[in-house]
C-alpha cells in the first residue's frame, strides 16, 4: 500500500465515518426512545436517495434543493412508520423489529416497481473534481459530506443535552412513566425521535446518492453495517453511535479496499461478536438493552 | 356429563390431524410427480418453523435459523460428496454440526439482551453465510456445491425417487414433530416457557438460564440441519443464495401468522402462506410486498396469529357445549 492510496483510502474512510454516523445516530436515538428497533432505516436512506434521483437528476431540481427533500421525505417516513407501526406495537421490541424487517420488503417492491429495478440509477455529480491532497485526490462529493456529519451530529448532541425537547426526549428514553408523570407526551417524544431518525437518514442518503449505486436493495446493504455500528456503540448512546461509526467506518473501507466486501462484512462481525462477549452492552452503553 | 364431553373434545381434537396424516399418506396414488415435490417442500419447512418455534418458547428470536439449516445441508451434502459417508447418516451428523454451530454462535452472545441479541445473531449469521461465498475451497463460493449423491436404494426402494423420499420426509417431518412435541410437554419446555416468561423469577426458583438457552438453540438447530440435510439430498446442490436473510424473512412471516403461542400454529403458518407464496408466482415482483404487509398487519392487529383464532374458536364451541345456555361465562 503505497503513501497516495494510503491517504485516499484513508478520506474515503472518513466519509464512511461520517455516513455510517449519519445513519447510526437515528437508528440509536430511536432504539433509545421507548425501544424502536427500526429496521426499515436503511430504507430511509434508499428512499431518500431516490428522492433526489427524481428531483435532481430526472426533473432538474437544483442538487441542494433535492438535497433537503430528501431530508424532508425521510422525516416523514420516520413519522408515518412511528404512527403506523411502532405506536400500535407500543413497547414491544420482537415486533416492532419483525414488523420492520416487513416493511423493508414493502419499500424495495414500492421503489422497484415506480423507478423499476435491476440496474442503478446514474446520478450526475454536481461537484465533479476532486480535492487534491497530498498526492491523492478524493471526489469532492465525499468531502462534502463530512463537515455535514460533524454539525449536524454535534447539533444533536447540543440539542439533547440544553433544549427542552431533547431533554424530554432523554427522560423518556431513561423512564417512560416518570416522564409521562411529568407531564412529557410520550407519543409526541417517539414521533419526534423518529422524524429525526429519519431526516438524518435522509441527509446521508440524499448526499451520498451520487455516490452510490443507487438501486431497490440498497437499504438491505446499508443495514447491517448500521445495525453492528449501533449495538458496538451501545444502544441509544449517541456518543457511543458515533464512536462506533469511526471505528466500523475505517474497518470497512481499509478491509474492502485491501481484500474485498464480503472480507470487510466479515471482520467487522467478527469486531462485532468479540466486542459483545467482552462488552455485552457495547461500548458506551449504560444498560444491556 | 360435563367431564365426559371435555374428554370427547379433546378426542375430536385428534380428527384433523390424522386425517391430514392419512391425506398425506395417500397423496402420491394421485397426485402428479410434481405436487409431490412441492409438498416435500412443505415438509422440510413445517420442520424448520416447528423447531424455530422451540427456541422462541425461551423468547431467542434469534436471526440465523436459516443459516443453520444451512449448515446442515452444507455439511451433510460434503460428508456425502467428498467423504462417502452413507446419506442416511450424513443427515443426522448435518443436523449435529448444525446444532454445535448454533451453540458456538450463541456462546459468545448469551450476555446480550433483547434487541441487541436479535443483531448480533444477524451479524454471525451473515458471517457463516458470507463464509461459504468467500472460501470456494471447499465451500464452492457462489456457486456451491453441486453432484451431490441421491440417497441409496435400501432394502429394494430406491429412495432416489419421488415417492421413497417422499415418505421418508413425512416420517422424518412426524418424527421431528412427536419429539418437538414431547420436549414442549416436558420440564424443559415448561422451564422454557418460564424464562420467556418472567426472566427473573425463573432464574430465582433455580432454572439455569443460560444453560436453558444454549439447550433451545442445541435442539432446534440440530432439526433445521436434519431439515437441510432433507433439502439437499433432493435437489443435488446447494449454494449460499437459498441460506440469505429473504429466507429467513419468509421463515418468520410462517411463525407470526401461524403464532407462536400454540404448538400447531407454525404448521398453519407453513400450510397457509407457503401455498399462497407458491400460487402468487405469477405476481414474482409484487409478492415481498405483499408478504411483508401481510406479517404487518398479523403483528399489530392479531399478535396471536392464525392459531390464537383457532384455540379462540375451539374455546368458545367448548363452553358454549358444557355450560348451560345462558350461564355462559
Amino acid at each position: 500500500m503505497n503513501s497516495q492510496l494510503l491517504i485516499q483510502t484513508t478520506a474515503n474512510a472518513i466519509a464512511a465515518s461520517g455516513m455510517y454516523a449519519l445513519i447510526a445516530v437515528g437508528l440509536t436515538l430511536a432504539f433509545g426512545v421507548m425501544q424502536m428497533a427500526n429496521l426499515a432505516h436503511g430504507h430511509f436512506f434508499m428512499v431518500s436517495a431516490y428522492t433526489v434521483y427524481a428531483l435532481y437528476a430526472l426533473a432538474g431540481w437544483p442538487f441542494w434543493w433535492a438535497v433537503v427533500a430528501a431530508v424532508v421525505v425521510g422525516g416523514v417516513l420516520g413519522l408515518i412508520v412511528e404512527r403506523a407501526i411502532f405506536r400500535p406495537l407500543q413497547g414491544d421490541v420482537v415486533s416492532g423489529f419483525i414488523a420492520t424487517m416487513g416493511l423493508m420488503f414493502v419499500f424495495e417492491v414500492l421503489v422497484g416497481e415506480i423507478w423499476g429495478w435491476g440496474l442503478s440509477k446514474p446520478i450526475p455529480s454536481p461537484y465533479m473534481h476532486a480535492v487534491s491532497f497530498m498526492g491523492a485526490s478524493v471526489a469532492f462529493q465525499r468531502v462534502l459530506l463530512i463537515p455535514f456529519a460533524v454539525v449536524s451530529i454535534g447539533g444533536l448532541m447540543f440539542f439533547m443535552r440544553y433544549f427542552r425537547l431533547g431533554r424530554a426526549l432523554r427522560a423518556v428514553a431513561q423512564d417512560p412513566e416518570a416522564a409521562a408523570l411529568q407531564g412529557i407526551n410520550i407519543n409526541k417524544m417517539t414521533a419526534l425521535a423518529l422524524s429525526i431518525a429519519g431526516a438524518y437518514a435522509g441527509l446521508a442518503g440524499g448526499l451520498m446518492s451520487t455516490i452510490y449505486a443507487v438501486t431497490p436493495s440498497l437499504g438491505g446493504h446499508l443495514i447491517l453495517p448500521a445495525l453492528i455500528v449501533v449495538v458496538v456503540g451501545g444502544m441509544g448512546s449517541i456518543g457511543g453511535a458515533t464512536l462506533a461509526a469511526v471505528i466500523f467506518g475505517f474497518v470497512i473501507t481499509f478491509v474492502s479496499t485491501l481484500v474485498d466486501g464480503v472480507t470487510a462484512v466479515m471482520v467487522s462481525v467478527t469486531v462485532m461478536a468479540i466486542v459483545l462477549a467482552i462488552k455485552p452492552q457495547g461500548l458506551m452503553g449504560r444498560v444491556i438493552a | 356429563m360435563s367431564l365426559l364431553k371435555v374428554e370427547k373434545f379433546r378426542l375430536w381434537g385428534l380428527v384433523p390431524m390424522v386425517a391430514g396424516i392419512v391425506g398425506l399418506g395417500i397423496l402420491p396414488f394421485f397426485a402428479r410427480a410434481y405436487l409431490i415435490e412441492v409438498v416435500m417442500m412443505y415438509f422440510i419447512y413445517i420442520i424448520l418453523a416447528q423447531s424455530y418455534r422451540l427456541i422462541v418458547t425461551i423468547h431467542d428470536w434469534q436471526l440465523y435459523h436459516i443459516v443453520l439449516y444451512g449448515v446442515g445441508a452444507y455439511t451433510s451434502g460434503m460428508l456425502a460428496k467428498d467423504l462417502g459417508i452413507p446419506v442416511f447418516a450424513a443427515i443426522p451428523l448435518g443436523g449435529a454440526m448444525a446444532a454445535l454451530v448454533g451453540v458456538a454462535i450463541t456462546l459468545p452472545l448469551l450476555r446480550t439482551k433483547g434487541w441487541g441479541f436479535y443483531i448480533a445473531t444477524y451479524g454471525l449469521a451473515e458471517l457463516i453465510r458470507l463464509s461459504w461465498l468467500k472460501f470456494r475451497n471447499p465451500f464452492g463460493g457462489s456457486t456451491g456445491i453441486i453432484n451431490i449423491p441421491w440417497p441409496p436404494v435400501l432394502g429394494g426402494i430406491d429412495f432416489s425417487d419421488g415417492i421413497p423420499y417422499y415418505y421418508f420426509s413425512l416420517a422424518v417431518m412426524l418424527a421431528v414433530m412427536y419429539m418437538l412435541y414431547r420436549i414442549e410437554n416436558s420440564q424443559i419446555g415448561d422451564s422454557f416457557k418460564a424464562i420467556s416468561m418472567d426472566p427473573e423469577l425463573a432464574a430465582s426458583t433455580g432454572i439455569d438460564i443460560p444453560r436453558h438457552r444454549l439447550m433451545a438453540c442445541a435442539i432446534g438447530g440440530f432439526f433445521a440441519g436434519i431439515a437441510g440435510g432433507l433439502l439437499v439430498h433432493r435437489l443435488g446442490a446447494v449454494d449460499p443464495k437459498l441460506f440469505n436473510i429473504v429466507t429467513m424473512m419468509y421463515l418468520l412471516i410462517w411463525v407470526v401468522v401461524g403464532g407462536t403461542k400454540t404448538f400447531w400454529g407454525p404448521v398453519i403458518g407453513v400450510s397457509v402462506m407457503h401455498t399462497l407464496f407458491e400460487l402468487s408466482r405469477p405476481l414474482i415482483e409484487i409478492r415481498p410486498a405483499f408478504f411483508g404487509l401481510t406479517m404487518i398487519l398479523v403483528l399489530i392487529f392479531l399478535p396471536g396469529g392464525i392459531g390464537s383464532l383457532i384455540t379462540k374458536a375451539v374455546d368458545r364451541f367448548r363452553r358454549s357445549q358444557i355450560l348451560p345456555a345462558g350461564k355462559a361465562e
